[in-house]
């Protein structure tokens, strides 16, 4: 079955959607959609770095991606210039230096386009195993650390007071973010993992009524995206990450209409009267 | 740095659940609040009162470990199980988050205790309702809800009544005598109902950047400095709340009795005062020191 190229691109492109999702709620909860753009564009200097070291492409991102994050919480403490300013520098930097360190690189043969907006075609079973493996490391980290991440985002100094550590859990979710864009990257492409975070995670909003549900939600969006876009790729020949990417879309603005919140209404309609009765 | 006060063994009843001592805070240079002595007993209501800017929220937020002191010490006991509510929480209209989902922010509320908070509080009705549209009194009653779900130790509260009601206010005081008589939790708490305080509280700290003046509540409203602080409302409180009330202290140290006598003490035959005045005279000295 993973003999097609296609059915490999929809397993990995569906991990990757299910942990995106979750992630995405506390980037869109955080406001932290410019520092997912930044992550992903230091992604590319991982590659970079990657093909001159001679080490795994993954792995090179992770460690670039992470290393962006904790120099971004350094310059933070030290604060001079506002984060979006410093988010600008360090994304911007990062990408300039990883384009030119890939053109200095003449004997690399190297699918640019492929890097930006992701290729299906190059999707490997060891690709999926990376996913997989990885997506599963990423979500349990995040349960372990969800009732303190999540207190953090509603309130630092209460999380803080009552003894949770929200600065623990901080860091733990920048690296967290890193993994993903390193196991997202080859789907999507580096140019619009942010998106993948993202609008999954918006469209699950209007019908969420918690944070947990959300997140589920968020996860499903994704997948439906994921799966839409790719036979729209393979249909229409267009390239994979910005065809799932206009199937999230297409999603977010379905859920802006009319019939949505008619759903919504029917949800919390039928949900209501039940736990009253179950809290009685 | 906030460290342990008793790492030995079991603490004896009676310590503080959390002292601060001689703490201050400092941001670029200027001192936000400076000089702090207080320590919350088990069931025992500690008020901080003064002006907008005095450094109470600071002085909480160094009780807390939010805020670790430049100066002096701030000590917690180790077993302390801790309930805050804030002065101000912003919840972002992204978060999808229900009263009774918030109520198990920080630990899993045990339903039972939900109810029972959520009915304490007066908002039982809104126990579905999303947080970010409640209004602001609802809101304030939603976080002492979830104090009151986490059974503390110690209850920090930063303005619990702001935008509530005002026979909600009375009630909501009413309801965290309850919770500590309840839980025998110490209550720190941060008002500016100089009425209620004076009421509700063993211990009243007046902090001005410094403490002005504390003790129990009758010696700090008869205070010099407490009323050159609050002025024309402090003298309200008396009116209200001093009925046994029988003499005056004069900006200049002096007291007038109720005979209209001025005499350099106010119990000159009686040192174990009931009204706890030598916590004023020497918080007045410091006073003046600091100055």
């Amino acid at each position: 079955m993973l003999d097609d190229f296609f059915v490999r691109a929809l397993v990995a492109g569906i991990g990757v959607a299910a942990v995106a999702g979750p992630l995405g709620c506390f980037v869109v909860w955080r406001r932290l959609a410019y520092f997912g753009d930044t992550l992903s564009h230091a992604a590319l200097l991982g590659v970079g770095l990657a093909l001159l070291l001679q080490v795994n492409v993954t792995l090179a991102v992770f460690a670039v991606s992470a290393g962006v994050s904790l120099a971004l919480l350094a310059l933070q403490r030290r604060a001079s210039l506002s984060s979006d300013a410093l988010l600008g520098l360090l994304s911007h930097s990062a990408l300039a230096l990883g384009l030119v360190a890939l053109a200095f690189m003449t004997w690399v043969r190297f699918d640019l386009m492929g890097l930006l907006f992701g290729d299906i075609l190059a999707v490997s079973v060891h690709d999926i195993a990376l996913v997989y493996g990885g997506g599963v490391v990423v979500l349990v980290v995040l349960a372990w650390i969800w009732r303190p991440l999540f207190a953090a985002t509603v309130n630092q100094e209460l999380a803080e007071a009552e003894g949770l550590e929200p600065e623990r859990a901080n860091i733990v979710f920048m690296l967290l973010m890193a993994g993903v864009i390193a196991i997202a990257m080859k789907i999507v492409g580096v140019l619009l993992i942010t998106a993948m975070l993202i609008i999954p995670a918006a469209t699950a909003r209007r019908f969420a009524s918690g944070p947990e549900q959300m997140a589920v939600l968020a996860a499903l969006f994704g997948i439906v995206s994921v799966v839409g876009g790719l036979f729209a790729s393979l249909e229409w020949d267009t390239p994979s990450g910005p065809s799932i990417v206009v199937a999230a879309l297409a999603l977010f603005l379905a859920s802006l209409s009319p019939l949505a919140s008619w759903i919504t209404r029917a949800l919390r309609r039928s949900a209501g009267p039940q736990s009253e009765v179950m809290h009685r | 740095m906030v460290s342990n006060s008793d790492p030995t063994g079991a603490p004896a009843p009676s310590s503080p659940l959390v002292s601060l001592s001689n703490a201050g805070v400092q941001r670029d240079g200027a001192w936000l609040v400076r000089g702090v002595d207080l320590a919350v007993r088990p069931g025992e209501i500690v008020t901080l009162i003064g002006p907008n800017g005095s450094g109470k929220s600071t002085t909480a937020k160094m009780a807390l470990g939010i805020l670790s002191p430049d100066e002096g010490r701030a000590e917690r006991r180790p077993d302390v199980r801790v309930a805050y509510v804030p002065q101000k929480v912003m919840i972002d209209w992204t978060l999808p988050l229900t009263v009774e989902r918030f109520l198990s922010l920080t630990a899993r509320a045990d339903p039972k205790d939900a109810r029972a908070a959520l009915a304490a509080t007066g908002i039982s009705h809104l126990r579905s309702a999303e947080v970010r549209n409640l209004s602001g009194g609802e809101f304030q009653r939603a976080l002492l809800a979830r104090a009151m779900c986490r059974k503390p130790d110690l209850l920090v509260l930063d303005e619990p009544v702001q935008g509530v009601d005002y026979t909600g206010e009375i009630a909501l005081y009413d309801l965290i005598k309850r919770i500590r008589d309840d839980l025998g939790c110490g209550v720190l708490l941060i008002s500016h109902d100089l009425h209620v305080v004076m009421a509700a509280t063993d211990h009243v700290i007046c902090l001005n950047g410094h403490v002005c003046c504390q003790g129990a509540p009758v010696a700090v409203a008869s205070s010099a400095e407490y009323r050159r602080l609050f002025g024309g409302r402090a003298s309200d409180t008396l009116a209200v709340y001093e009925h046994h009330h029988d003499h005056t202290h004069l900006p200049d140290g002096r007291v007038r009795h109720a005979d209209g006598t001025v005499t350099d003490h106010c119990h000159p035959h009686d040192t174990a005062q009931d009204h706890g005045a030598e916590g004023a005279t020497t918080s007045e000295e410091k006073t003046r020191h600091a100055g």
